[in-house]
């Protein structure tokens, strides 16, 4: 199988964002850079997936700028095949330029399926996937917490958490783009031999500018802020635990009208 | 004149609560386009729904009904959305950030090739568009959003606008299709329902978490009661989920739900910036916690310091005398 990873590299969860002077985007200076941790899921059912199918190349495709492809050879650390790094230097792309490009770097690859994060966790966009399922004409299901190969190869059947503990078990005829949330593999740990084998697993890179074939975005971000700082309340002490609860019941029925 | 297309949600013909908070803002916004709001239902039961969107001062509603939306499906309900969309065509498209609303749109959104600002706490129209203000690291900071698109699509976040019955009575007129029959790619087999059913945390208007301190999954039936007499849902710290004690399905932060309730109650929860990032924009947060440094209290409306296994269950006991539960 031909099996396809859509990745980005985000700030590390524990990030304090910080804006620049001039609200037009976020201070890069101090971040950590991680691969998203929803793609890091998107990795690990990928190798899990090479691992049952035999015989079978996991492909890394990310859209970022250079700094991406620490992130993507951390992918191949885990044990990807080899990526490909769309260098998105000096250009802005929103979720609809994003997919566009995916979707070309890729088109002429004829992947079996593809794993993404269900989101990433910087801009939260929740598009890209879908977008590329779109342009690739091939389905998406978004999210995933379960996948095994179904029909003889053919297709996977899937576990859709939905809402309220309510699950769906979805079947999805190959190709198509599955969207993991966290399920119940924890991403492996890249080995040291891992590590060193990376090193030398082939990168195509394509500059951005030979896939965006005229297309131009279609949102445009400003206004960069941080939310509104929260006041610290009033502090409880609970020495008498009767009067303490019937305090906070109190305020929360008769100043903060929240009962 | 730009009329507004919106997706209404509904449980066997029973409007959602953040259906109908998208109603009432989609009438008014689309007043300010000076067109109309066109409310979209869609499944069993759809005609009914459809007609409950007129107490929101919606006029006009499509109900979509057929083999390919009995049950929810991104590929066929954004199939039977475009089909509209491209049939009607409004200046914006409008649906809860609600599971399905995110799985629906962004494909709505690329076929038309226009413009989606997902998950936003406000939208307004300025200068005859629609304009979108929306979190980004999970509440971590916030982006305005404008369209270079002259069709304009965004999710909203529930509970990010009043609930507005104008025409309490009323009925919207209601025309009926017939939803497209594709041979989709995907097919759903069974829906299972894996625990005691709660309303989805995204959706919730009360959250009792807990953190990891909460020390066991059965322990956890503690913060549980507490929920259950508010009426709410069971959220989680990551540490919590990350120990075993309940499902990712629960967990409140950046790798988990951004939550946006009007109350939420953290027990025994320290406050680590990717869960403060996940339920800042509580309307009234209250902290329980043993540890008085805990940065949770420095967000908190409301802290107690205290033991949450005396604190909880104290409160939910005089809760459940008072409220009846």
């Amino acid at each position: 199988m031909k099996i396809g990873v859509l990745l980005k590299q985000t700030p590390d969860t524990e990030t304090r964002v910080k804006i620049k002077p001039d609200g037009s985007g976020i201070e890069e200076g101090e971040i950590k850079w991680v691969i998203n941790p929803y793609d890091e899921y998107a990795v690990e059912e990928a190798l899990r997936l090479k691992e049952a199918a035999g015989s079978s190349e996991v492909v890394v495709i990310s859209a970022g700028p250079k700094r991406s492809i620490d992130s993507i050879r951390q992918a191949m650390a885990m044990g990807a095949d080899r990526a490909i790094h769309i260098n998105t230097d000096g250009s802005f792309l929103d979720s609809y330029l994003t997919a566009v490009v995916l979707a070309k770097a890729v088109e002429k690859e004829n992947f079996d399926i593809f794993f993404a994060g269900k989101q990433a966790v910087d801009d939260d966009n929740v598009q890209v996937s879908h977008g590329v399922a779109r342009l690739l004409n091939c389905p998406c299901i978004w999210p995933v917490e379960h996948i095994e190969l179904s029909g003889g190869g053919k297709s996977v059947t899937v576990t859709r958490p939905v809402s309220g503990g309510i699950k769906e078990i979805i079947e999805m005829t190959l190709p198509g783009i599955i969207c993991c949330d966290k399920g119940e593999h924890d991403p492996r740990y890249a080995s040291l031999p891992g590590i060193m084998k990376a090193k030398s697993k082939p990168v195509q890179e394509i500059p951005v500018a030979t896939l965006v074939g005229g297309e131009t975005a279609k949102v445009k971000w400003s206004g960069f802020t941080l939310p509104p700082e929260r006041k610290a309340g009033k502090i409880l002490k609970a020495d008498d635990l009767e009067q303490v609860c019937d305090e906070l019941i109190r305020l929360l029925r008769e100043e903060a009208k929240a009962i | 004149m730009g009329d507004i297309l919106f997706f209404a949600e509904h449980d066997a013909g029973t409007l959602k609560g953040y259906s109908e908070e998208l109603a009432g803002l989609s009438a008014r916004l689309a007043k300010e386009l000076g067109g109309k709001a066109v409310g979209v239902t869609l499944g069993p039961s759809a005609g009914v729904a459809a007609e409950a969107l007129g107490a929101f001062g919606v006029t006009e509603a499509v109900a979509v009904e057929g083999e390919s939306v009995k049950e929810f499906l991104g590929e066929s309900f954004g199939c039977a959305l475009t089909e509209l969309a491209q049939e009607k065509k409004p200046q914006v498209i409008l649906a809860t950030s609600s599971g399905s609303g995110k799985d629906v749109l962004p494909r709505i959104a690329m076929e038309l090739k226009s413009g989606l600002a997902t998950d936003c706490v406000d939208v307004k129209i300025v200068g005859g568009k629609l304009k979108a203000r929306r979190p980004i690291f999970a509440g971590k900071a916030l982006v305005d959003v404008d369209f270079t698109t002259d069709v304009q699509l965004a999710t909203v976040r529930p509970n990010s606008f009043p609930v507005q019955k104008t025409s309490e009575g009323s009925k919207a007129a209601v025309s009926k299709k017939v939803a497209p029959s594709k041979d989709f790619r995907a097919k759903v087999k069974e829906v299972k329902t894996t625990e005691q059913k709660m309303v989805d945390l995204t959706e919730a208007e009360v959250i009792v978490s807990g953190g990891r301190s909460v020390g066991s999954a059965e322990n956890f039936s503690i913060i549980r009661n507490l929920a259950t007499v508010l009426g709410g849902s069971v959220g989680a710290s990551r540490a919590a989920v990350d120990a075993g004690y309940i499902s990712h399905d629960h967990q409140v932060g950046q790798t988990g739900k951004t939550v946006n309730p009007k109350l939420y109650i953290a027990c025994g929860i320290s406050g680590a910036i990717q869960h403060l990032a996940g339920m800042r924009t509580s309307k009234v947060i209250v902290a329980i916690n043993k540890d008085p440094e805990a940065p949770i209290f420095s967000k908190a409306d409301y802290g107690i310091v205290g033991d949450l296994f005396q604190v909880v269950p104290k409160l939910t006991e005089k809760l459940k005398k008072m409220l009846g539960r």
